[in-house]
């Protein structure tokens, strides 16, 4: 979707402003608000790709005014909605009114470290063969979809070169909204800085992402 | 920006609902917050890097199969389930970004600094890197070429800095002590020794 998560190219917010490596929270909630998304989204209620969706899909003015962790509370809030899990007068109310759901697993303190080092992949075996090679020419589809999609705004429709092939992985835009993996091969495209921003561009600079074949046609 | 109170109010809240209902323990929230806080940051991926510094075999299983190549010193999971190292040449600097949320490397880099999930930085490392570098005090040679890659993927980059002239007979821990998290996201260099 078009939504205000996509900023690549956008201008005005300021300089970046760096901080010492060991700074990891600015407030004792943001410790809680890492905990409890991972902590339920290992209850396995619903993807990474439908937790990217509900933090990209809140109004631009709310996402752009809000702080990270912010964002992840407000999401994780739509999620365990959307699932069941929680009912809108709790979140009202601040407070549990009813016993919780069946769930298919928690999470235990001792299986964090594992759980955690294990982590989940993402690529899947496929049948079909690669359609491109490392190399080949492409153009970026120009597309819109209201759903999820991890093509950014500023890659669409323009002409790069494959220059890596990771495999085949899980597909963002249908496992967002539950409507499968659909697994397809996934590329690195680079793009040379002029085709994305102009003869203005850097001289030299190139943009690379990472694209699912569907994004892609050949050139 | 953030309203403090509020939201420290509405995670209490939040927490609490969840615990009640059974779906989270609250050790397993204290597991989780120290293992980010304690065990896993950016002190493994500058092991990862000194030990490509060192060893030339290492080195070329990292660029063929970072994934594994760095799970050989104990580290993978979440967010480096696939893993690629982009190695720093003096005519190529990378530079890593998610524009689109906040894909980082967390088994050798930890989490996340904030900069790094700000509209500055997601906005404008795809189209002006050289002035997000002099917003960290770095400037590059004009000969040197930018290489931005924008995690759009369950990918993830680990950047390989340049090891510092006059280490040659460093060992891996003094060498590791150079690397900085940023030179592993390519918003800065290795420490001079």
């Amino acid at each position: 979707m078009n939504g205000a998560a996509d900023l690549g190219g956008m201008m005005g917010f300021g300089p970046v402003i760096g901080e010492p490596e060991d700074e990891h929270f600015h407030a004792d909630w943001e410790r809680r608000a890492l905990a409890i998304t991972l902590a339920v989204g290992a209850l396995g209620g619903w993807t990474i790709d439908a937790s990217r969706h509900a933090r990209e899909s809140l109004p631009p003015a709310e996402y752009l005014s809000s702080t990270y962790y912010e964002i992840w509370i407000k999401a994780l809030e739509k999620l365990l909605l959307g699932a069941g899990l929680v009912d809108a007068d709790e979140l009202a109310q601040r407070s549990s009114l009813r016993p919780g759901v069946p769930v298919p697993r928690t999470l235990s303190a001792s299986a964090v470290p594992a759980a955690l080092a294990r982590g989940t992949r993402y690529d899947r075996p496929v049948d079909a063969p690669a359609r491109f090679a490392v190399g080949d020419r492409v153009r970026t589809r120009t597309m819109h979809p209201t759903g999820h999609t991890r093509l950014p705004r500023y890659a669409r429709g323009k002409v790069g070169v494959i220059e890596r092939v990771h495999g085949a992985h899980v597909l963002p835009d249908t496992n967002a909204h539950g409507a499968g993996e659909h697994p397809q091969w996934l590329y690195t495209v680079r793009f040379d800085a002029r085709e994305l921003w102009g003869d203005a561009a850097d001289a030299g600079l190139t943009i690379a992402i990472d694209a699912w074949e569907r994004y892609l046609e050949p050139t | 920006m953030a309203d403090d109170d509020g939201m420290a109010a509405r995670v209490d809240a939040l927490e609490s609902i969840l615990i009640e209902k059974g779906y989270v323990e609250p050790a397993a929230l204290d597991a989780i917050v120290e293992t980010y806080e304690r065990d896993v940051g950016p002190r493994n991926g500058a092991k990862v890097v000194a030990r490509s510094w060192t060893d030339p075999d290492y080195r070329e299983r990292l660029r063929h199969d970072a994934t594994s190549a760095i799970a050989e010193l104990g580290f993978s999971g979440r967010g480096g389930e696939h893993m690629v190292a982009l190695e720093n040449t003096p005519e190529l600097h990378h530079l890593v970004v998610c524009t689109l949320c906040s894909c980082y490397p967390w088994p050798v880099l930890g989490l996340p600094p904030t900069w790094y999930k700000s509209p500055a930085y997601r906005s404008r490392a795809v189209i002006d890197p050289r002035g997000v570098l002099a917003d960290f005090g770095v400037t590059l040679p004009d000969s040197t070429r930018i290489a931005v890659h924008d995690s759009t993927s369950e990918v993830r980059y680990l950047v390989v800095p340049m090891r510092p002239a006059g280490t040659d007979d460093w060992d891996q821990d003094q060498l590791a002590a150079l690397v900085t998290r940023n030179s592993m996201i390519g918003t800065g260099l290795p420490t001079a020794p």
